[in-house]
């Protein structure tokens, strides 16, 4: 059982109730898209005493109820779906809804933009562009309720976590870190480039619907000067920031 | 029917058992630190289900009880009285209406759990009253706050008490290796297994940090590893090497490795332990981990078989009408059977 690099996905036993499906260590897109056709067919044909399912970049988790005699069935239940196809080169679903949020970038709203636009070799401008320019995924929803990994961007966006951390970036930030962005749900720290401010927060109790990012879902950034994210912040009361969803299909 | 906070500690939340099955939309499970006290508490007041209690951290508090009611009181115990009498940890007590309780700072241990008889009435959440501050679900109690309760359903009930297992002075935690556990390097592994730790001043809902006077325990394999699942009880090693635990409101991902979890029934030992405890982690095989393990409904079920009924001496008892004696000891309730 070596955890490192597996050429094929492997099931891993996460404490005393779940198994992890690990289709690699590292992020890339031919990764998640395996990771989500994963989740879909176990979606569609559940595995009996199966509990919970979620996925990361790289990971698929199965909880279940009961012992180890729940854990070796389920586990060979997994093992038969994993041999029905090839999962890592299952393309990528289209997108389902597409998400348009205005973005204020750089200065007081995305103090780390001229480091972030350094480090993947852009004028500030021109990383603006090229951030708004296409859509991102929700490629998995974690860390914090409701809040969605979001991907993958070109090539020079791999870049690195900052060396130090950004001690407090406010909910509805965009920040990004290795080809990821971020729309923040809570004031936190972050190692990520806060890169922008929108007025949009994922997960709020206030709203009926608790969480808005879901799989299936794409993002767009428009940007938006700095007095106008001002006046959208001073009146937000969905949380939404002014946001348009379309359903695209 | 209510409860107000009078004030003192600032860490007192409404904790039941959390909201399980909510991985996928990035919530974990959350709930009180000491589970265990939530079901101590369920056994004394002979309640079907785990009640929602007030998660009281370190400090205590003082609470006006505006309506009768019976109570627990369990977890680290605390100087408790109940307008100056003493009352017995353990135990359950009946409250007469208007009545001031006052608890203390943790005598050992770091979670007191007070739990009303027929439980706090609060809107839920995702199926779950509990604050989970990390993710931005309720809020610690405010002093002067006040909390609805529910009717004690069996007011008449008699008074019971529980001799409860130590769980405040560290010791062994079972481990069961992860899926990173083979990240680490086998001389690593071998002397994180065998050094001895004490717990540090970093601990919270979130998770609890573990110091060691010398070692680290790194691995090099760490860089640029995909964030992946985490869980309570989860030991991540952060930048620096040293080890950290993850608890009831940790993050449902991240990127640090882990050298394994620490089994469930041993988190409440760690939850409870004050700083410069000292513990060591013990690799355990999945099924000696499982057959530790025990259901909800089966330590629920034990518990009730420890619960016995207070016997009082009335010369002993400076206020007899503020106690219910004679139901007490006629109700008839056999906590044996």
């Amino acid at each position: 059982m070596s955890t490192h690099a597996p050429d094929s996905p492997v099931i891993l036993p996460l404490g005393l109730t779940a198994l992890i499906v690990r289709f690699g260590l590292k992020a890339g897109p031919d990764l998640t898209a395996a990771v989500k056709a994963f989740v879909a067919d176990l979606e569609r044909d559940p595995i009996a005493g199966v509990t919970e399912i979620a996925c990361s970049l790289t990971t698929v988790m199965v909880s279940f109820d009961g012992g180890s005699s729940v854990r070796d069935k389920t586990t060979k239940a997994l093992q038969e779906r994993l041999s029905r196809r090839h999962w890592t080169s299952v393309a990528s679903p289209d997108p389902m809804r597409r998400w348009t949020i205005p973005v204020a970038f750089g200065e007081a709203f995305g103090p780390d933009l001229t480091k972030a636009a350094r480090a993947a070799c852009l004028s500030e401008k021109d990383a603006i562009t090229d951030l708004c320019s296409q859509d991102v995924d929700v490629l998995t929803l974690g860390f914090a309720p409701g809040q969605a990994y979001l991907g993958f961007l070109k090539d020079h966006w791999n870049i690195p976590r900052m060396e130090a951390i950004n001690p407090s970036v406010p909910a509805g930030a965009l920040i990004l870190a290795i080809r990821q962005l971020i729309v923040f749900t809570n004031e936190n720290p972050t190692g990520w480039h806060h890169v922008g401010q929108s007025g949009f927060l994922p997960f709020s109790l206030e709203r009926a619907e608790p969480i808005l990012l879901r799989a299936g879902d794409a993002l767009r950034f428009t940007p938006v000067p700095p007095a106008e994210m001002t006046s959208i912040l001073a009146d937000n009361p969905d949380g939404l920031g002014q946001a348009k969803l379309e359903v695209l299909r | 029917m209510s409860v107000t906070f009078l004030g003192n500690g600032p860490a007192i939340t409404i904790q039941d058992l959390g909201r399980p099955n909510q991985i996928a939309a990035g919530l974990s499970r959350g709930g009180a630190m000491d589970q265990l006290a939530l079901l101590e508490a369920a056994a004394l007041l002979q309640s079907p289900s785990v009640l929602p209690a007030l998660e009281i951290a370190g400090f205590g508090g003082a609470f006006k009880i505006e309506t009768q009611t019976r109570i627990a009181l369990t977890g680290s115990p605390m100087a408790a009285s109940l307008e100056g009498l003493p009352l017995a940890w353990n135990h359950t007590h009946m409250i007469p209406a208007g009545a001031t309780l006052q608890l203390g700072a943790c005598r050992s241990g770091s979670y007191g759990y007070l739990t009303f008889a027929g439980g706090i009435k609060s809107p839920p959440h995702l199926g779950s009253q509990s604050a989970h501050l990390m993710a931005g679900i309720g809020a610690a109690l405010a002093p002067g706050e006040r909390i609805e309760i529910n009717q004690d359903p069996d007011p008449d009930a008699a008074q019971m008490a529980l001799a409860t297992e130590p769980r405040f002075d560290g010791g062994i935690l079972h481990v069961v290796a992860g899926p990173q556990t083979d990240l680490f390097d086998e001389a690593t592994q071998t002397a994180f297994f065998s050094a001895e730790f004490t717990k540090s001043n970093r601990a919270n809902r979130q998770g609890v940090g573990l110091d060691h006077p010398s070692l680290k325990f790194g691995t090099d394999l760490a860089a640029g590893l995909a964030s992946d699942f985490i869980m309570q009880g989860d030991i991540q090693q952060t930048g620096d090497g040293v080890p950290y635990v993850l608890m009831a409101e940790c993050q449902t991902m991240g990127g640090y490795p882990r050298i394994g979890t620490v089994v469930p029934q041993d988190l409440p030992k760690l939850a409870q332990a004050q700083p410069g405890t000292r513990f060591i982690f013990k690799l355990v095989s999945r099924a000696q981990a499982e057959a530790l393990a025990k259901t909800e409904a089966e330590q629920l079920k034990a518990l009730r078989a420890k619960v016995t009924t207070v016997v009082r001496n009335p010369a002993d008892m400076s206020d007899l009408l503020s106690y219910q004696l004679i139901s007490g000891v006629t109700a008839g309730h056999d906590p044996e059977g």
